[in-house]
């Protein structure tokens, strides 16, 4: 079973889950955090609430999450065939990831943005900050913990998902899993595979934990 | 020209479709370079008060000009920058607390625009004003309440600017570190002449401090005037609650169950006289001290005692004739209905 093929699979396999995950990540931050300050700013209690924004928002952020990604994979396919070109691969993964974890992503950081002390932004706009600035200098800085956390789970959270592409087609680990685990009832690469994931999750989640502790002033 | 002057106020805030009345046609002014105290019970409406002079809560109605300028005539880009010459203080410091002490006291330099090397250079003669020079680099977790406090005094004076707003700054804090912050902020007054808004529920903190005081209860203004007036002559029952406090139940053995209770405000000059003793000895009567106090007002020492007198006819007056001969301030307590 183990020759260099094999392993060469692996690797491949490791690399597509770390592009699949971090890319997904990365695109659905990109995404994600501005919609997330929206949804935070024109909320009831925001800087700015603007009622009708607010609403749709959260209300295109519950559609989204209320659709199991399996699903989702399937749906988007047309629209991952526009974007990419092609329906499979690793690349293609991404697409729905990010539909997927962007709205995931905004409720993260809505809910990380709400855990800043109104009586610090209160201080802010004593002082004379516009709203501007009471997001980049105030909300963001104070929140940086709580988002870098967020950052951690949503990673995770990502990883899972993007081994359950594989039943689509979608590379990485999972589809190795996939293949030749379940259809091929090779139950070593399946557990190779599982073992591999176990780990990578961990490293991220330790990695975030520790960085998210490092950068955190407020106990020490 | 006042430096703040508050003309019919009236804050009515909505809360689920019924209307509250937090502010209720309060008119003040305050001077250039005084410190005023405003003081009330909790819920009397003294923060929503404080946070309409920077324009924090805008008015119902009436209006806040700051120096001859009216809050509501600006844009709000006008009043950002009009409110770098309002600094504020918190009861609860509000540091950011992922920034240490030195970016603290640079934010609101940060906001306006300023070079950081300038924003630096300013921020350590702050440090020096409130003597917390060797905190530069700590963070705010890293310090105690009263350190949090001189922080937050040195970044609301960051920006230069000619009001100082404390919004109950020392209700947090113990009584030692109270008075090191009230004594800072009489510092920096002298100073700098900043002119100081202070609003607490701690009639204490006003007489440490405050040249004048006005006292809100209930969302209205009850009455006003110098420290020394208010202490010594309390008209309203706010004033004579905050003062001399609401329970003067405990002790009257039953012979001397009496109404006629009376207050007694002891002035330098007859703080050396054993008056009450030569009153008892003169009157051949006994009489019941409910309460006795020294408190501290800028600077002089001042006794309260709140006595209750027999009801016999005319001893009372005669009594309270006597002791105003001998030069103390005598008015009636507070009473309970």
């Amino acid at each position: 079973m183990i020759g260099s093929n094999f392993v060469i699979m692996i690797l491949e396999g490791i690399r597509d889950t770390l592009y699949m995950t971090l890319g997904s990540t990365i695109v659905g931050y990109i995404l994600g955090l501005p919609l997330g300050i929206v949804l935070y700013v024109t909320s009831n209690k925001g800087l700015h609430p603007i009622p009708f924004i607010y609403r749709i928002g959260d209300f295109i952020c519950n559609i989204v999450r209320s659709i199991p990604f399996l699903i989702l994979l399937i749906l988007l396919i047309p629209f991952t065939r526009l974007i990419v070109g092609k329906s499979y691969g690793s690349t293609a993964t991404i697409v729905p990831l990010v539909i997927c974890a962007a709205p995931y992503i905004a409720r993260v950081v809505e809910s990380s943005l709400n855990e800043v002390d109104a009586g610090v932004i209160e201080a802010a706009r004593a002082m004379g900050a516009s709203n501007f600035q009471i997001i980049t200098k105030v909300l963001l800085v104070e929140a940086k913990t709580s988002l870098f956390r967020g950052m951690t789970i949503t990673t995770g959270l990502l990883l899972g998902y993007s081994a359950m592409s594989g039943t689509v087609g979608g590379g990485g680990l999972g589809d190795i899993a996939v293949r030749y685990g379940y259809y091929r009832w090779e139950t070593g690469t399946m557990i190779i595979t599982v073992l591999l994931l176990i780990i990578i999750f961990q490293i991220i989640q330790n990695l975030g934990t520790y960085i998210s502790g490092k950068i955190d002033h407020r106990k020490r | 020209m006042s430096e703040i002057e508050i003309k019919n106020l009236t804050k009515i805030f909505e809360v689920k479709g019924h209307n509250v009345v937090a502010l209720d046609n309060v008119n003040l002014s305050v001077e250039k370079g005084d410190i005023f105290g405003i003081i009330g019970m909790s819920g009397a409406g003294k923060s929503t008060l404080v946070r309409t002079v920077n324009y924090l809560e805008k008015p119902t109605q009436g209006s806040i000009l700051i120096e001859g300028t009216d809050l509501s005539t600006l844009s709000e880009k006008e009043l950002r920058i009009k409110r770098r010459d309002i600094g504020m203080i918190f009861q609860g410091f509000n540091l950011l607390e992922q920034k240490n002490v030195i970016d603290n006291i640079c934010f609101p330099l940060e906001i306006s625009g300023t070079k950081k090397k300038e924003a630096r250079i300013r921020a350590k003669e702050l440090l020096k004003t409130v003597n917390l020079e060797d905190k530069e680099k700590a963070y705010p977790s890293q310090l105690s309440g009263g350190q949090k406090q001189r922080v937050a005094i040195a970044r609301a004076l960051a920006t230069n600017p000619k009001i100082l707003l404390c919004d109950e700054a020392t209700s947090a804090l113990d009584p030692q570190t109270t008075d090191s912050i009230l004594k800072l902020l009489k510092e920096i007054n002298e100073k700098l002449g900043i002119t100081i808004l202070i609003i607490t529920h701690q009639m204490s903190v006003v007489t440490e401090v405050c040249k004048h005081v006005a006292i809100i209860d209930n969302g209205k203004l009850a009455e006003q005037g110098t420290v020394d007036e208010i202490f010594e002559n309390p008209t309203s029952d706010a004033a004579k609650e905050l003062i001399s406090g609401k329970d003067i139940t405990y002790t009257p053995l039953k012979s001397f169950d009496t109404n006629k209770k009376i207050r007694i405000v002891f002035k330098e000059n007859s703080a050396y006289e054993p008056v009450i003793s030569n009153m008892i000895l003169k009157y051949k009567t006994p009489i019941n001290i409910l309460k006795a106090d020294t408190r501290n007002i800028n600077g002089t020492a001042r006794g309260e005692m709140i006595l209750s007198l027999p009801e016999e006819d005319g001893l009372a007056e005669d009594i309270i004739g006597y002791l105003r001969d001998n030069g103390l301030v005598v008015t009636d307590t507070f009473e309970e209905v």
